[in-house]
């Protein structure tokens, strides 16, 4: 300690009269100096880290013969000279690929009646790459912390960097309140939040591929409130750009879309778990591109989503690592009142109903081994015959897809699945079997229930 | 006015809730349940994320998780990533800023000892990893004066008027622990030296406190279950004739199987040990958690056990 101190006078003497003197000496005197003072203030800057640690290992040595433990392995001790890498977020990739088998042509995907929105629809045939889930995160400050999330696509055969979430949030609002900013995934429904790899199907529901184009995410606020109940009792709120479906041209001056959503939840005895939602979103769009890619059907009007959504886990005294299983259902319906611009600029109002539903099983019998079959369903009220000959005129049955999967995991971070949809929702019925896999390295966020 | 009634009508709902001069605890493990009730006697309203027969590693953030650590003052866990999986999702969703990490309200146990395994290089290759060491240090009864000696002081921190009663609380806990743990060791005197497998790297501070010596783990590498090629490779390394290690040990939520059959191959007693409070018949609190795992190991040794 001594030691460090008459460094530290030596070197702020030596600061002091150089600066004093500074102004008067001859500029190649005034190089030497400083350099002198660079080479002093690395030694002395040594020389105390050193201290430090000798002191840190001292003490460290003392409190751990305290509790008959001096011999072991200490705690790795931090280095007292801070670098730039220790305050790195936490950083972590997804690798997800996928080998799928169709009947009919994925490109010519259709749901008469029901276009797709946004990025949904099938896999390419063969073998493909899907998402590359690039995640950072990391507290900000006392404050806030932040999150962004970056999938690197392939999009027709182009390397493409899409920005799924970015987005700062606050750490220390009082009375159970939150406030997210940025690009997220809005928080309705149960599976609109869930990242790409922690789907238990290769694909989405139908009703979310139709209503939502597979998630929908955007730019806004989210404004969330959990009450102090004894029971989970969660509201949420957002206001939403709208830029993207199933809202779409950032209407209402950007302000396009808006949220709400209410969650609850509990536990019965030490096996049972169970969740509930209802939420809604109010989507404004102009001119709103849905269905086919090259030519697309443009849609102006009000988007109104009801989702209604339930889960059930069972786990055995709640070690879900053994056994576990898990039931989903969620109910989703939709008005949409405005007018759709159909190929040959013909415009055509539009004001009619439809609804979705899935419901899913996933069991896992022993460790590694999972397996779960999904039931898809759609349905909607039949448009006058002026939209005959369009996309949006169902044509036969209501769509349905039957589906069943079995994945393997060797550890949390590995996984490989096989899934067949049996799927009666285009017009003519296709069979499709898909391999997926999905690893992921470094920092890997907790999962939600 | 229908606003005003509104807001009436939420004080009315949620107020009574929040009232009450109690401490509450929300605890990850067991162990840390009781040992603030050891402390806080009467004064603390304290519940666990899990109970003794979970496996705290694989939980998930369930929502009556959320709401509870919502009304948390205090948190307390084991750390060491040992509730990585789901401890941070509950942090995120439950908006209650003084529980975070470095917030007084928040007392990771570990952090409080000397943590022991810490490995020199962190691979997932050689399983799932704690890079800041072993996270099971409830199991080392010496930890357990250490944390209670930090659990006593945030409790006293955070709820003053009782400040003097955690105080007297911890220091008439610590004097009836330092007898009990006397006592234990003086009974396990013959332990000493005695070869265990163990089905999870669970078990590292009791053999520290035990000086037991760890021969093989049942998994081949830790977080990956038991394989078959791993099992054999494991009854050639002890024989078949009982002489490979004194004492097979796992958790209750550990699968019965792969102990039982190299049980009955390599002729080593297997046995369940509790590994919190809560996890067997006779684990009822911390100091019966002790007698209880002194008991069975003496037991399943040979050892007199008095």
């Amino acid at each position: 300690m001594k030691c460090r101190l008459t460094h530290m006078l030596v070197a702020g003497m030596f600061v002091f009269s150089s600066l004093a003197f500074a102004q008067d000496a001859p500029k190649g005197e005034l190089d030497v100096l400083r350099e002198e003072i660079r080479i002093m203030r690395a030694e002395y800057e040594a020389r105390i880290a050193d201290l430090e640690a000798r002191l840190d290992a001292a003490e460290a040595a003392a409190a751990g013969s305290e509790n008959r433990e001096a011999a072991s392995i200490q705690s790795p001790q931090t280095v007292s000279v801070a670098r730039d890498s220790s305050f790195n977020p936490a950083i972590g990739v997804t690798f997800q690929g996928q080998a799928w088998s169709y009947d009919n042509d994925p490109e010519d995907y259709y749901i008469p009646g029901f276009p797709l929105g946004g990025e949904a629809g099938p896999a390419p045939e063969g073998l493909s790459l899907a998402e590359t889930e690039i995640t950072m995160s990391a507290n900000v400050d006392d404050k806030f912390t932040a999150m962004l999330n970056v999938p690197i696509v392939i999009e027709d055969g182009e390397v493409a960097v899409e920005l799924e979430e970015a987005w700062v949030e606050t750490l220390s609002l009082p009375g159970g309140l939150a406030i997210r900013m940025g690009r997220f995934f809005a928080d309705i429904g149960y599976l609109n939040d869930k990242h790409f790899h922690s789907w238990d199907f290769a694909d989405q529901p139908l009703a979310y591929q139709v209503f939502l184009g597979n998630s929908y995410i955007d730019d806004g606020l989210q404004f969330r409130w959990l009450a102090p109940t004894d029971f989970y009792l969660e509201f949420s709120a957002e206001v939403l750009r709208g830029d993207r479906y199933p809202a779409g041209g950032a209407a209402n001056s950007g302000i396009g879309s808006k949220t709400l959503s209410l969650k609850t939840g509990g536990d019965v005895g030490f096996s049972h778990s169970w969740q509930f939602g209802l939420s809604w979103l109010g989507a404004d769009a102009e001119q709103r591109e849905s269905g086919s890619e090259d030519d697309p059907l443009l849609f102006t009007g009000q988007t109104d989503l009801f989702i209604a959504d339930f889960v059930w886990k069972w786990a055995p005294n709640g070690n879900s690592r053994q056994e576990n299983f898990k039931f989903q259902a969620e109910y989703l319906w939709r008005n949409e009142d405005g007018a759709y611009t159909l190929p040959g600029d013909r415009e055509n109002p539009w004001d009619y109903d439809q609804s979705g539903w899935y419901a899913l099983a996933v069991y896992q019998p022993f460790p590694r081994w999972r397996f779960g079959a999904r039931i898809d369903h759609l349905s909607g009220d039949t448009p006058d015959n002026s939209w005959i000959d369009t996309p949006l005129y169902p044509i036969g049955d209501d769509p349905v897809r039957y589906s069943v999967m079995v994945d393997w995991s060797n550890s949390e971070f590995s996984r490989f699945r096989f899934q067949y949809n049996h799927d009666k929702a285009s017009i003519e019925t296709d069979k499709q079997f898909g391999l997926q896999y999905v690893f992921s390295i470094g920092a890997h966020g907790a999962h939600s229930f | 006015m229908k606003k005003i009634r509104i807001s009436i009508l939420f004080l009315i709902v949620f107020l009574p809730l929040n009232a009450g001069a109690e401490l509450r605890v929300f605890t990850c493990e067991p162990e840390w349940l009781a040992l603030a009730e050891e402390i806080g006697q009467g004064r603390v309203k304290a519940t666990s994320a899990t109970h003794a027969l979970q496996d705290p590693h694989y939980v998930e953030a369930r929502p009556s998780l959320i709401s509870r650590v919502r009304k948390a003052d205090l948190v307390v866990c084991s750390g060491a990533q040992l509730e990585i999986g789901w401890l941070p999702m509950l942090l995120s969703k439950a908006n209650n800023p003084g529980v975070l990490p470095g917030k007084d309200g928040f007392l990771e146990a570990s952090s409080v000892v000397t943590r022991l395994g810490v490995p020199d290089t962190v691979d997932r290759a050689q399983g799932d990893m704690h890079p800041q060491g072993n996270p099971h240090i409830q199991m080392n009864p010496h930890n357990i004066a250490l944390v209670a000696r930090a659990l006593g002081e945030r409790m006293a921190l955070l709820d003053p008027d009782n400040a003097a009663e955690y105080d007297r609380g911890t220091d008439e806990f610590l004097e009836r622990w330092a007898d009990a743990i006397a006592g234990w060791e003086k009974r396990a005197h013959s332990l000493a030296g005695k070869r265990v497998v163990c089905h999870h790297k669970s078990w590292l501070y009791l053999e520290d406190w035990l000086q037991l010596e760890e021969v093989a783990t049942l998994e081949p590498v830790p977080g990956i279950p038991p394989t078959a090629s791993h099992l054999s490779s494991l009854l050639n390394l002890l024989g078949a004739d009982g002489s490979g290690a004194d004492a097979i040990i796992r958790a209750p939520f550990q699968s019965a199987k792969a102990s039982e059959w190299l049980e009955s191959r390599a002729g080593i007693p297997a046995v369940v040990l509790p590994l919190t409070v809560g996890g067997s018949e006779a684990a009822t609190d911390l100091f019966s958690l002790f007698e209880d795992i002194l008991d069975r190991l003496l037991e399943v040794t040979g050892g007199t056990g008095s």
